[in-house]
């Protein structure tokens, strides 16, 4: 039994050793400062980099969890909360159907909510396409999160006079932060990868941009256009720009878990 | 100072079930007055009327009149107001867990947007001193959590904790049933110096922890109060047959 355990541990972590492994082997080589500081070189030339992008991903991905966030934990204290009736089953099932619309399909959406109406691509586009997919992954988890909370402790609130509203803030919320948080990690790390929303919302750009009514570069976009592309030169830059998200990806996770665990008490 | 509380025809309900049956009672202020009974007789529904902690459980209901000192619980005054003047302690130590001990203590007042320093920290040390908890967790105030303490060490935060909002009247539900006996000789003891201050209502399950602490007993029984009266009479020579029957030990 223990033997089988370890070979399906050894079956699920090899994938994951492998594209890690291999990121690294073909990523690190390809970095150099030109790539962490310039921004694309026009086509033909040899050189440049993807400063752009990686302040553009960061940009938008802020966008998205600006919104994105705030709505879902929102979302998920409704559920847990006030949402043992009908309404609280229609807001469930269409956050579980949300989660399962294919990402282009939410970029169309805010193609439409948001491209059309400002008449050319945005930053801000791409951080709603973005928001919209984090919303219900946060909604549920926080929800299970809450609920785990034993009602013994709302009542130990309620029996001081605290309001419920301020209960479900200061009491509950707070217990249960450290689940709330890695929820809304997971659904940041889901769609800080995320290429296809990104292709018609925030397109793509070859130069700096930090507005969020403009059109900005993203890794993914980047990776997108150069993996295609018939240049070597690019090529690396590609794998270079694969290995940067991933690594801004987990060091934003584990800072994010450092600072929720810093503040823990002993015997908590 | 304690409140005395006056009950009268008190109904009570779980959706359609009827918890509790006209209940008339009178709690005379700065006494402890202990409720026992079976178990499911209704005794822990009595004691979250007091406070209207019975309205937060979903389709509950509540029927007839309460008096906590002046406030008409159930007219004219708001829940939150009232559970600031009836503190509550539950069955299961129930410490916030991701507070430290001052937190916890502090809670009440913090959470109701009472911000004074200097008045919180002695507001803290004060309770904590009342539930005789203090010495052993005056190193460790903002260091642990409420929920690094032993079960017994918990319970008496948790009446700090309820302390500290300066209540009137102290609701204790089987405050001592998931304690040890020296843990429960500790919170005996506090609730007879809590007396002075604040009128105790203690459910219990322990019918010589009643007759410990308490000057005044009510029986339970299916939701209707057989009897209340001073302790010694309920055990002694208690005036209806089914009270006799169960403080001897015949039922329950």
């Amino acid at each position: 039994m223990t033997g089988v355990a370890i070979l399906t541990v050894v079956i699920v972590l090899a994938p994951l050793v492998a594209i890690f492994g291999y990121l690294c082997y073909k990523g690190i080589g390809s970095i150099n400062i030109a790539f962490l500081t310039q921004t694309p070189k026009p086509v033909g030339e040899v050189g440049g980099g993807m400063a752009n992008a990686i302040v553009g991903s960061a940009f938008i991905l802020a966008i998205a969890s600006l919104m994105g966030v705030p709505m879902g934990i929102g979302a998920g204290i409704f559920l847990s909360e006030y949402g043992r009736n009908r309404y609280g089953d229609a807001v469930r099932f269409v956050s579980d159907v949300l989660n399962g619309v294919p990402s282009i399909v939410i970029g169309i959406v805010a193609y439409g909510l948001v491209v059309i109406r400002q008449k050319h691509f945005s930053a801000l586009a791409g951080g709603v396409a973005l928001a919209i997919m984090m919303v219900p992954t946060i909604a549920r988890t926080t929800e299970q999160m809450l609920l785990l909370v034993p009602q013994a402790i709302r009542e130990a609130a309620y029996g001081l006079g605290v309001s419920r509203w301020r209960t479900t803030l200061s009491i509950t919320l707070r217990t249960a932060t450290s689940g709330v948080i890695t929820g809304v990690m997971l659904a940041f790390a889901r769609v800080a990868g995320e290429t296809a929303p990104l292709l018609f919302t925030a397109f793509g750009n070859q130069f700096w941009n930090l507005k969020p009514d403009q059109p900005t570069a993203a890794l993914s976009l980047q990776i997108y256009t150069y993996a295609l592309s018939p240049f070597d030169d690019w090529h690396r830059q590609a794998w270079a720009g694969s290995f940067v998200l991933i690594v801004l990806i987990v060091g934003a996770v584990a800072a994010v878990r450092y600072v929720v665990r810093r503040g823990r008490l002993a015997g908590a | 100072m304690g409140v005395g509380i006056t009950v009268e025809r008190l109904n009570a309900f779980y959706g359609k079930t009827q918890a509790l049956f006209d209940i008339n009672i009178n709690v005379l202020a700065n006494h402890a007055t202990a409720l026992i009974g079976p178990s499911g007789c209704g005794k822990s529904t009595f004691i979250r009327c007091l406070n209207r902690m019975h309205e937060t459980i979903p389709e509950s209901r509540v029927e007839g009149n309460v008096r906590i000192g002046e406030f008409n619980v159930y007219n004219g005054t708001s829940a939150t107001e009232l559970r600031r003047r009836v503190g509550m302690v539950f069955q299961k130590p129930n410490p916030f867990p991701t507070m430290s001990i001052y937190d916890n203590v502090a809670a009440g007042l913090k959470l109701n947007g009472f911000r004074n320093r200097k008045k919180v920290d002695e507001v803290v040390e004060k309770s904590l001193r009342s539930s005789a908890l203090f010495e052993e967790v005056k190193d460790s105030l903002h260091k642990k959590s409420g929920a690094s303490l032993s079960g017994g060490q918990q319970q008496r935060l948790c009446i700090a904790r309820a302390l500290a909002v300066q209540p009137e009247v102290l609701l204790m539900d089987e405050p001592c049933s998931a304690l040890d006996p020296i843990s429960t000789g500790k919170i005996e003891e506090l609730i007879f110096q809590l007396k002075e201050q604040y009128t105790i209502v203690i459910v219990t399950h322990n019918m010589q922890q009643a007759a410990r602490v308490a000057e005044f007993t009510g029986f339970f029984l299916l939701g209707k109060m057989i009897e209340f009266d001073k302790t010694e009479k309920v055990f002694t020579n208690p005036s209806d047959k089914r009270t006799e029957d169960y403080v001897t030990g015949r039922f329950g």
